[in-house]
């Protein structure tokens, strides 16, 4: 099996689903000739043609209202959105048009498109090119949201979100696309959407995350580890449906959970998902659900990034904290 | 090395500027042909056709504005002012061309095939009326101004990939020609060289601002040059003039010659919808007069009754065929199985996600 970083591994899974499905199309900003600004559709169009993987004008609405026309047609458009930070001109599209194709056309339409979004700090990059937005999607029903942390996964869920027959908005992190590498296998497979992974098992407590902090927690977890502390790590994959069976039954074993998200602390994935733990686990829990986050501020890019991005550090305390009831 | 003889354009020599704009019209007010040249091939039923339309869509917007101040509709746009625009675009259309309709576009769609009982549900906000008919090649009603533009762009670049002849129409309004969509949507089609046919309704007003204040612009038709795509001014309460000029750019869209804008001038007479807007807080008293005697339906009907084929015999069937069609469809509409909680949940996903399956449960009877 070959070993691959993470964007090698989403332009296999757009190559695949380009080879299996003609109604697959590609389109975005610097996507054709260039192969994207990270080379996630390298030589796609070389490969498939300008038909099918090709350039738009400078115009993320303009995108937005392409993939959800095509959409509607009965095509599988991939639509990337060159930055995280750009999807505000797009948010028409992505936050309203494509979610309710389905309800508002009672069912006659649907809009399977897949928007993919860089995002995620600690690699430097410019204002907006990196803050966590995934809480303004995940707070939209109608649309799926998925962020993998590793090369098998990016693939895989990738695949399933391109097939999917409703939208789906793809998170890739940032730091995850040249630092992560791992085996991933030929072809076509899936990781099904909606369906968190046990990264590692533990019994004492549960660390909900995703993305590049599931590589901070698993971090903080060895270290706690030494302790004497016995930490499950879960990564989502998924951030909407959240998967809550696995998170209870992860609860149930632990009796203590801590929800670790890079993006800023209010209303966000942690605080959906601790108010599910609230409303189906809390009589199997034995001290208050902590969240480790970004600050409630602006993403302090790049100069303080380090310091404002979660740390091992920060999570490691936070273990501490909980096993302290 | 030699200097160039001829002496360089000075820097206010150098401005682009925008040659007047002429409006293309086949009728005068009066109903009197002004340009022989351009008058459709249409036939004498045809051409009765158009007149029975607009006639119908008239009392059928008179109408819906009493159910609607009767609190019997959801939402209502009147369009009184805008048939030849609405009724002339739609029927240079073929069956299968798309329509990307604003939601005052109601009267397209209808005569594209998307029943009337459905448009009052659509108003009441019954999701089941935005289920249009297989083979009616229609989308909803869109409600953001400008969405409907980007989405034409997307629509016509699947018609093309799929290799038909057909073309898409999208339709907004002046108010709407201020959105980065409505430019972002023509720069697209451009580019990919996509059959749409952009009409702008320019009805004078966006609620209350008038288009003096939406733009420093002389027309709108000239925003489609920036563009780079053929755009034109027509008068849009001449419906013969519309009909011609989608005609032409529905042809040369079917051709692989790409996108057409087209500006119709016309008029709401009445207010912006029935939500309580008061035309008379931005209007003088006299400028819905000045403009009836312009408005579509007069005109038309004078050119006919000019060439022997309309009667008031005529007129009254049409009126009392209009009535029917709406107390009929108004019953049907009242008659519809009510919405419920569960089917709304249903219809967010192909497959309901475990998380709407337990909030389902909180509303099951």
């Amino acid at each position: 099996m070959a070993q691959l970083t993470m964007v090698k591994a989403i332009n296999d899974a757009l190559r695949v689903e380009l080879s299996k499905d003609e109604n697959t199309l590609i389109f975005g900003e610097d996507v054709g000739v260039n192969g994207g600004v990270f080379r996630a559709t390298e030589n796609l169009q070389k490969e498939f043609g300008v038909d099918r993987v090709f350039d738009t004008p400078l115009a993320e609405s303009g995108i937005g209202g392409l993939a959800v026309g095509l959409g509607s047609q009965g095509f599988r458009p991939i639509a990337e959105i060159q930055f995280i930070g750009f999807i505000f001109e797009a948010m028409d599209s992505i936050l309203v048009q494509a979610p309710r194709l389905r309800y508002r056309s009672g069912g006659r339409y649907n809009c399977p498109v897949t928007f993919r979004a860089p995002f995620g700090a600690g690699v430097k990059s410019p204002e907006l090119h990196s803050d966590s937005l995934e809480g303004l999607i995940t707070q939209t029903p109608g649309i799926k949201v998925v962020c993998p942390s590793n090369p098998y996964d990016a693939k895989g869920l990738l695949i399933s979100s391109i097939r999917d027959n409703d939208p789906v908005f793809f998170m890739e992190h940032l730091k995850l696309y040249f630092s992560v590498k791992g085996e991933v296998p030929e072809g076509e497979y899936t990781v099904p959407i909606g369906k968190a992974n046990v990264v590692r098992e533990g019994k004492d407590v549960s660390i909900f995350t995703y993305g590049a902090m599931v590589h901070t927690s698993l971090k903080a977890a060895e270290a706690a580890e030494k302790e004497g502390v016995s930490v499950e790590v879960i990564d989502l994959r998924t951030l909407s449906p959240l998967d809550m069976d696995t998170v209870v039954q992860s609860i149930e074993k632990t009796n203590r959970a801590i929800v670790v998200q890079e993006a800023p602390k209010q209303a966000g994935i942690a605080g959906e998902l601790i108010a599910q733990i609230n409303e189906k686990a809390i009589f199997h829990l034995e001290a208050p659900v902590l969240r480790v986050t970004g600050p409630s501020t602006v993403l302090g890019f790049p100069l303080i990034e380090e310091e404002w991005i979660p740390s091992p550090a920060r999570v490691q305390k936070a273990i501490q904290k909980v096993m302290s009831y | 090395m030699a200097r160039t003889k001829q002496k360089a354009q000075s820097l206010l020599e150098s401005e682009i500027k925008v040659a007047p704009i002429t409006t293309f019209s086949v009728l005068s007010p009066e109903g009197k042909i002004v340009n022989e040249d351009e008058v459709p091939g249409l036939s004498d039923e045809q051409l009765q056709e158009l007149m029975k339309r607009m006639v119908f869509t008239r009392v059928w917007d008179q109408r819906a504005t009493g159910l609607a101040r009767q609190g019997r509709l959801g939402f209502y746009a009147p369009v009184a002012g805008q048939e030849a625009t609405m009724i002339g675009s739609q029927y240079a259309l073929d069956k299968e061309d798309f329509i990307l309709p604003g939601y005052r576009d109601i009267p397209q769609l209808h005569f594209h095939g998307y029943p009337m009982y459905q448009a009052f549900l659509w108003s009441r906000g019954h999701q089941h009326g935005g289920q249009i008919p297989e083979g009616v090649n229609v989308l909803l009603p869109q409600i953001i101004i400008g969405a409907q533009y980007v989405q034409a762009s997307g629509v016509a670049m699947a018609l093309k990939k799929r290799n038909t002849k057909n073309i898409v129409i999208t339709y907004t309004g002046d108010g709407g020609s201020s959105q980065g969509d409505f430019y972002e949507a023509m720069n697209f089609a451009g580019v990919y060289k996509l059959p749409v046919v952009f009409v702008v309704q320019n009805n004078r007003y966006a609620i209350s601002t008038p288009v003096t204040k939406q733009t420093a612009a002389a027309s709108l038709a000239q925003k489609g040059i920036a563009a780079g795509i053929p755009s034109i001014q027509v008068d849009g309460m001449d419906v013969l003039a519309v009909y011609q000029a989608v005609s032409k750019a529905k042809e040369r869209a079917a051709n692989g010659e790409g996108p057409t804008l087209i500006e119709a001038l016309n008029y709401r007479i009445g207010p912006h919808s029935m939500s309580g807007d008061d035309p008379t807080r931005y209007r003088t008293k006299e400028e819905p007069t000045e403009w009836e005697q312009k408005e579509p339906l007069t005109r038309f009907r004078a050119y006919l009754e000019g060439k022997k084929l309309w009667t008031e015999e005529m007129e009254t069937g049409v009126i009392e065929e209009a009535k029917n069609t709406v107390t009929a469809e108004i019953k049907k509409a009242d008659q519809y199985p009510k919405m419920k909680i569960v089917d709304l949940i249903d219809s967010m996903y192909e497959t309901t996600p475990p998380h709407l399956e337990e909030q389902k449960a909180e509303y099951a009877d």
